[in-house]
């Protein structure tokens, strides 16, 4: 499963031999780092890490299980062509979504038109009842996407999956970074690397223009679960990092439709939420009546118009894997343009056709649910146990429209410090596309995740995944013939 | 700034300051059992759980009150709401739920102190407990540090605030355990028991060289009091955290133009401890002072809630 | 039939809570077999309330009491001209398309108990339409009504499998074993007007909905086993109580909450009647 033909960032297919264009100075310098060096600025990035408490707690674990997400040094390098490319597909793909969770929870016409099967969105359980109907204040719904990427061949990527809700992992792309500065600086003097560090002011820009309009200074706060969520290491740090007040629920009431924050000088009118909680936690008065988490009235007071949610509830659904396998359908129908970016080929098992080639090709292929996340009760086929396999086909046959398949792709790998020296492993990649009212923007970077097991194609730090710096090359210097 | 984050902050303040008082008394209380009076050091540790309020806690039915146990419950116990890993555990949760409100080295010096003390299973001997708690009061100053080197603003003000509060209850119910041993103005020390038992009191916090300083004579019981309880200029006394209380809400009042029912009460205090002397509050009773001071540094504390609507 | 409606709800804390924020799903809509001719909701102390409309179509109010308060009563007061249109539910002024009404609810899910009605569904009759009468006929028959041992949280499965509820009960086994079936279909929350003369009950009554192709959103009462007729007032629907129950709310503070609940549904004199037509 070491999939030998697997295409290198740093290599390409030479095995080694001979760096991408542009890519040569970073080559030279692997070579040129004695290996004890590497690892003494290995364990500085780890000792850093934890000091700094940039963690992750496991789901299902207790929060004892604090837990820091592997970094590794050697960074995954996108020259300018490849990126420039790769913006302009994931751009597109966002006005899509955007224009289509505009559309379903309003005129429809994507339904009436007949282009996607009506049922695989209104009878979906991520079509948010209580949007419908709804205007996302300055028609975005979906502020923040996390585009997941995989590469297999010097100009093949495939969208894995699209995050609309809550995606995370920015704080690493910035941590990563910061990281990367300060123990190989002689990095960014040979590569003209593109800074990210803006992302935190274009995220605040991008909330605070989707204010309600008649808010005057508008005040944007961020929601999160709590000190006990798995992410809150990237709450508090993006909310420091744009300067606005991280809340929870507790901290908020509604009163008369209007949000406000308790603060120690009383309550303070807020206008905009960016909310890491999931839809069903917002309002417990509309979703889950036991949730402590969210806001009474909260829901009453977006669809009122007074406050903003980033992203707007009921953006779920655009990354719901039924709603994805149609994602190629859905960017032609609202751009009037071919995809620039590439769905995997995707069987949907509710259809008999495809569940037939499902559990006849299950040793090679990718089983989802379709509402999973996280890398849970994913079965890849060529790594598959054969319990693990006959667990699948039982599932399979039982609900099969909770599932789809897709081909086992050779992830493209980047060396990577390992304790047996560097060797390649398998990486994906998800860049963050910011949605605002003036626009769409796509910051230069992003994270790469890597699975540090030997052979594995599992990125998700849940399984054992861990991080690298994303290096985008400027102009000129990093472009390849 | 939220409330929720104020009383977070607040709750560092306390706890740290609880953290570092606990550490004292069990390097002060090993001290005092080493200096031989009382060989299995009961007396010792009874007094030392006492001073914490944590008598009933320790159950003695199920284990023996010895050194070592009594060492396990004030360092690691984490049923001990007073142990030096429960209020570190405070400190540090209340730490995480404000990250955005603390620099990252204020940050940093809870959690290596957290760290330190998390995984221990065991305080060890006499020695190794000393060593712990000289490990974590230098993470501790390092804290105080860093607090110092912090913004002067609101989430720096509540941690002092916090702190200052912290301190008056501890100083408070440390002289109450021993109020018995006040003798009456001008008498001196009796035997050697008595005056390590003072000094014990004046190391639990930090205040033999001050004593020297301050009063230049031989230990005397009811000059320790005043050192404790009116001296402005020793940082633990009673007064100088009455004064720090008012200081750190009056920020606020000046930041804000408003005042509120915390700002009174801290300044009636004050104002109340300034006319007074240590004959009088001997006479009248040391004990129903103290226990007067600790009422009302409890009222205090729940007006500050109260007015910053940390409810 | 002119219907009137006296509803009250009715709250009494054990210590007046700091805020109370409602959602209230009280107000009925006009649609063919059901015209509202006045209605009024009011509340007894100081409070705002803002009238708006969720996903489903069903006229809100949100209620918003920001003082302490030792008691809260909500009172709704009104009249509606029914026709009895054999269950048929047309022209609701708005209305979300069939396939919605698909997805199951934890409290609509079904288990072996709602598994094993609807599989007796599907032996005793032929085609959708038949197919949910013989359900809601079922239920009358099967299900025992009992005030006495589910609560709101109860589910379809769990009422199903102990083989008795209230209206809200049956209404929620009617709607596990349509969606079961294929069969989209909704929880409404309204009002009945009891013919045997108990015109005082304490509480608002609840049905079932299910969309029949040729015949559009068809309205069963399974705890009478009939089709609704000019005795009902529709006036929420949604995926299960949860969603059209009248009251949604929260609190802070207020100790322990005692609630009562009044419905008087009446007729109006005919008299009344006859002028209103004209």
């Amino acid at each position: 499963m070491a999939a030998p033909t697997a295409f290198d960032e740093l290599w390409g297919t030479s095995r080694g031999r001979k760096a991408r264009p542009g890519l040569e100075s970073l080559a030279a310098w692997l070579a040129d780092l004695p290996p004890a060096e590497l690892d003494r600025r290995q364990q500085a990035a780890e000792a850093a890490f934890r000091s700094l408490g940039v963690t992750f707690a496991v789901y299902g674990e207790e929060e004892s299980a604090e837990r820091i997400i592997p970094f590794d040094i050697i960074p995954r390098v996108f020259t300018a062509r490849e990126w420039s490319a790769l913006a302009e597909g994931l751009e597109q793909r966002v006005r899509a979504i955007n224009a289509f969770l505009g559309d379903i929870y309003g005129p429809r016409r994507i339904l009436a038109d007949g282009a996607i099967p009506p049922d695989i969105v209104l009878a979906n359980s991520q079509f948010c009842i209580p949007c419908a109907g709804a205007r996302a204040p300055h028609g975005v719904f979906a502020h923040i996407c996390g585009i997941d990427l995989v590469r297999t061949g010097a100009d093949e990527f495939w969208v894995l999956e699209d995050n609309a809700r809550t995606p995370s992992g920015v704080s690493y792309m910035l941590e990563n970074r910061e990281a990367m500065l300060r123990l190989c600086p002689e990095l960014f003097e040979i590569l003209d690397v593109a800074p990210v560090d803006s992302y935190p002011e274009m995220l605040r820009e991008t909330l605070l223009s989707v204010a309600p309009d008649k808010a005057k200074d508008p005040v944007g706060v961020l929601l999160t679960p709590g000190h006990h969520n798995s992410a809150y290491y990237e709450h508090s740090f993006l909310a420091d990092n744009m300067g606005i007040e991280l809340v929870e629920g507790r901290d908020l009431v509604v009163d008369d439709g209007v949000v406000f924050m308790r603060t120690i000088d009383g309550p303070v009118r807020v206008d905009v939420i960016y909310r890491r909680i999931d839809d069903a936690f917002l309002d417990p008065l509309v979703f889950r009546p036991d949730s402590l988490l969210g806001v009474p009235g909260l829901m009453a007071a977006y669809l009122a118009g007074n406050v903003s949610l980033v992203n707007a509830p009921g953006s779920g659904i655009a990354d719901d894997k039924a709603i994805y396998s149609y994602m190629p359908e859905i960017v032609r129908y609202y751009t009037g343009e071919e995809p620039k970016l590439h769905n995997v080929e995707t069987w949907r098992c509710r259809e008999p056709q495809a569940l037939k080639y499902t559990l006849d090709n299950l040793e090679q292929l990718v089983v989802k649910p379709v509402d999973g996340s996280g890398g849970y009760g994913v079965m890849v086929g060529p790594a598959a146990t054969r319990a693990e396999m006959e667990t699948f086909r039982a599932a399979l046959k039982a609900e099969p429209h909770h599932y789809i398949a897709q081909p086992t792709l050779a992830l493209s790998t980047v060396p990577t410090f390992t304790e047996r020296g560097i060797a390649p492993r398998h990486v994906d990649f998800r860049p963050f596309v910011l949605t605002g009212a003036n626009g769409v923007r796509t910051v230069p970077g992003g994270l790469t995740r890597v699975a540090l097991r030997e052979g594995s194609l599992v990125v998700n730090s849940s399984q054992g995944g861990g991080t690298k710096d994303s290096f985008i090359l400027e102009g000129g210097a990093g472009g390849d013939g | 700034m939220l409330s929720r984050t104020a009383a977070h902050l607040y709750w560092i303040g306390r706890f740290m300051e609880r953290a570092e008082f606990a550490c004292r008394l069990v390097e002060a209380t090993i001290r005092l059992s080493a200096l031989g009076h009382d060989p299995q050091g009961g007396q010792a540790w009874r007094s030392a759980l006492s001073v914490v309020g944590a008598e009933g806690a320790f159950g003695e039915e199920s284990e023996p009150l010895t050194p070592f146990s009594a060492r396990r419950f004030l360092t690691l116990d984490d049923e001990n709401p007073s142990s030096i890993r429960s209020c570190l555990a405070g400190a540090r949760d209340n730490a995480r739920a404000a990250r955005t409100a603390i620099t990252v080295e204020v940050w940093q010096a809870i959690n290596r102190a957290w760290l330190i003390i998390r995984d221990r299973a065991s305080p060890g001997g006499a020695q190794a407990t000393l060593n712990l708690v000289e490990e974590l009061k230098a993470e501790i100053r390092g804290f105080e540090g860093a607090l110092g080197r912090m913004l002067r603003t609101e989430g720096n003000w509540f941690m002092h605030l916090g702190s200052s509060i912290e301190r008056g209850d501890n100083t408070a119910r440390l002289l109450d355990v021993k109020y018995y041993l006040l003798l009456p103005p001008g008498e001196a020390v009796g035997g050697t028991l008595d005056r390590d038992q003072w000094t014990t009191i004046l190391q639990i916090v930090s205040a033999r060289t001050a004593y020297r300083h301050l009063y230049q004579g031989p230990l005397q019981p009811w000059l320790v009091g005043d050192l404790l309880i009116l001296r402005g200029e020793m940082p633990r006394s009673l007064t100088a955290s009455a004064e720090e209380t008012v200081t750190h809400l009056g920020a606020f009042a000046a930041r804000s133009g408003r005042q509120g029912a915390a700002d009174r009460r801290a300044r009636q205090r004050l104002s109340r401890m300034q006319d007074l002397n240590i004959e009088t509050i001997i006479q009248n009773g040391l004990h129903e002072w103290l226990q007067a001071y600790i009422a009302e540094n409890a009222a205090i504390d729940r007006a500050i809630a109260e007015q910053f609507r940390f409810g | 039939m002119r219907l009137s409606v006296h509803y009250t709800t009715a709250y009494h804390y054990s210590e007046p809570p700091r805020r109370i924020i409602q959602l209230l799903r009280m107000v009925p809509a006009t649609f063919a077999g059901q015209t509202v001719l006045d209605w009024r909701v009011n509340v007894d102390c100081d409070a705002r309330l803002r009238k708006a409309r969720d996903g489903y179509g069903n006229a809100t109010h949100m209620l918003y009491v920001d003082r302490p308060v030792e008691s809260l009563a909500i009172s709704v007061e009104g009249s509606v001209l029914t026709d009895d249109k054999a269950g048929l539910v047309q022209g609701l002024p708005h209305d979300l398309p069939p396939p919605v009404f698909l997805r199951s609810t934890p409290l609509t899910k079904a288990g072996p108990a709602v598994e094993r009605i609807a599989e007796a569904t599907v032996q005793s009759a032929a085609g959708t339409l038949d197919r949910l009468h013989a359900l809601a006929a079922n239920l009358h028959r099967d299900i025992r009504f009992d005030t006495e041992v589910t609560s709101i949280d109860t589910s379809a499965e769990q009422a199903c499998a102990a083989g008795h509820g209230v209206c809200q009960d049956f209404a929620h086994i009617f709607i596990a074993v349509a969606r079961r079936l294929g069969i989209p279909s909704r929880y409404v929350s309204g009002h009945l007007f009891r013919r045997d003369g108990r015109h005082v009950q304490e509480a608002g009554h609840a049905w079932g909905e299910a969309w029949v192709d040729d015949l559009g959103w068809t309205a069963f009462d399974p705890l009478n086993g009939i089709c609704t007729d000019d005795a009902y007032v529709r006036v929420a629907c949604g995926l299960d109580y949860r969603d059209a129950a009248p009251v949604a709310g929260a609190r802070s503070g207020g100790g322990d909450e005692e609630l009562r609940v009044e419905v008087r549904v009446s007729e109006a004199a005919r008299q009344a009647q006859a002028q209103s037509q004209s």
